[in-house]
């Protein structure tokens, strides 16, 4: 009988340890907006989701790698990662002397974003769902129409260097998430869905013949730069493109 | 109870161990390294140390082993999209991963059934790429359309839409994945696609061919375009 008790201590205090080690989520509550490109420039519908507080910091990123080996730098396929996968990290298994513990992790690829995710029982958030929790600021769960919070935006796009901030450094949105902006870009899980163009770089012509519904895609609110800069870019990634820039963070399904 | 207690230790050790091993690099192969001389003055003959031959005098060089040139069998290329380990149904209702299409040269196109404005046209981009293969390379080729609206496109319908447009020969393959695997695998093609509405998604059009080992070889971007690259490459990868 002892030994049960034990073991079962033994087990409770292994899961509790896990459980730690999984990252704060908080529920965002869904509902119907207008993103800056969705279907045919319609609402957009989101249901209940829970996402991280903080984006993926180095640390984390570290016990992933240490564990999946195959996301480590000497070992990741080509196909999966480019060449600037992790390229400040003195080893397979050690940050860089600049890269703080507690600093967003970045040059990941889509896909070392996704198996990371996946293998957390999460996912990477939709392009909706981001902008969706993007479009806070501190007190409204819509503030794009607002000056100071595109002027935030656009302000940090000015700053140098801010993925060297730890998490947590810039404000709480409304739904009590942190990072969304003033630190780095995220990935998202169809980044690949926009069709500003065939690749923003490649062709301007919008009706250029590599897309069908190009044309029943366009921006609803031009003004709205600092989200379109977000767009563009996401438009030139590739999946296996890894950016100085670019984090992630996960969300989760919420089971009814 | 100590019974209990030397297990759990046992148990514990084990599992650190393996989790140790799986980090071990690969032996290095150079310490097989095998000379010769240049000039070949001694035929075939092989040192196993660095040196002079003892006829022509010239430095010993060492012989590249040719198991380091040509990959294992079973292994992949880095470059590879046999890398990708998610399990795909076919319009015969086979359950097959896509490394099951090695072997063969493959040009994959995505699509789907219900799409009336360009897919119609892609298929039929595949379909004239195919009537310019002569019969002999045919049988080295596969066709492969990747379903991207996989909740609509089953098996059965993808079946049904091979028979429709003439598709359903041995060289055409039709697969239905989950969502995160076509995301995942449209991801590798860089094909960008939303769904727009229930019935309808937009998405470039790309047909991309890959060699037997599943490198990327070649793209083609566009709907009625030129297709002569594109089949020079597939002529000089099924020769």
């Amino acid at each position: 009988m002892k030994t049960v008790l034990r073991l079962t201590i033994c087990l409770l205090i292994f899961w509790v340890n896990t459980a730690n080690c999984q990252s704060k989520m908080v529920t965002v509550k869904g509902d119907t907006y207008i993103p800056l490109y969705g279907r045919d420039s319609m609402q957009v519908t989101i249901t209940d989701f829970q996402m991280d507080v903080y984006p993926v910091t180095n640390a984390q990123f570290l016990e992933f790698v240490k564990k999946y080996p195959k996301w480590q730098r000497s070992q990741v396929k080509k196909i999966f990662a480019d060449n600037n996968y992790l390229i400040n990290w003195k080893s397979d298994i050690a940050l860089g002397d600049s890269q703080a513990l507690n600093a967003p992790i970045t040059n990941v690829s889509w896909f070392a974003a996704n198996d990371y995710c996946e293998c957390q029982g999460k996912r990477l958030p939709t392009v909706d769902e981001w902008e969706y929790v993007a479009m806070s600021n501190e007190t409204l769960p819509d503030a794009r129409t607002l000056e100071s919070y595109n002027e935030y935006i656009l302000g940090w796009y000015e700053k140098p260097k801010t993925f060297n901030n730890e998490i947590g450094s810039t404000f709480k949105n409304y739904w009590n998430i942190y990072d969304l902006h003033g630190l780095v870009w995220e990935w998202t899980s169809d980044f690949n869905s926009v069709l500003i163009s065939g690749e923003s770089r490649n062709d301007v012509d919008k009706d250029s013949s590599l897309f069908c519904g190009s044309a029943a895609v366009g921006a609803t609110d031009l003004m709205n730069y600092a989200a379109f800069m977000r767009y563009a870019i996401r438009g030139s990634l590739k999946a296996k493109y890894s950016m100085k820039n670019l984090g992630f963070r996960c969300v989760q399904d919420i089971n009814k | 109870m100590k019974y209990f207690k030397i297990l759990f230790s046992v148990f514990v050790l084990v599992m650190t161990l393996a989790s140790c091993n799986s980090n071990k690099s690969e032996k290095a192969s150079d310490e097989l390294a095998v000379y010769q001389c240049p000039m070949k003055c001694e035929g075939e003959k092989t040192y196993s140390e660095a040196g002079s031959c003892p006829v022509c005098k010239m430095d010993l060089q060492p012989i590249e082993s040719e198991d380091s040139k040509i990959l294992n069998e079973n292994d992949i290329s880095d470059e590879s999209i046999f890398n990708l380990t998610s399990t795909w149904n076919t319009e015969e209702g086979e359950k097959i991963q896509l490394e099951d299409l090695k072997g063969k040269t493959l040009v994959m196109v995505m699509i789907y059934t219900t799409c009336k404005a360009a897919c119609p046209r892609l298929v039929a981009d595949m379909r004239n790429i195919e009537a310019k293969i002569p019969e002999t390379s045919l049988k080295d080729l596969r066709f492969v359309l990747v379903s991207i609206d996989p909740e609509t496109d089953t098996p059965e319908r993808l079946k049904a839409f091979a028979i429709e447009n003439f598709m359903d020969g041995e060289q055409w393959t039709f697969l239905q994945g989950t969502e995160g695997s076509v995301r995942e695998f449209a991801n590798v093609l860089a094909v960008k696609y939303k769904q727009i509405s229930p019935m309808d998604f937009s998405h470039s059009n790309i047909i991309s061919v890959f060699n037997t080992e599943g490198e990327l070889m070649h793209q083609q971007e566009g709907l009625g375009v030129d297709n002569k690259e594109t089949i020079e490459t597939i002529l000089q990868l099924t020769q």
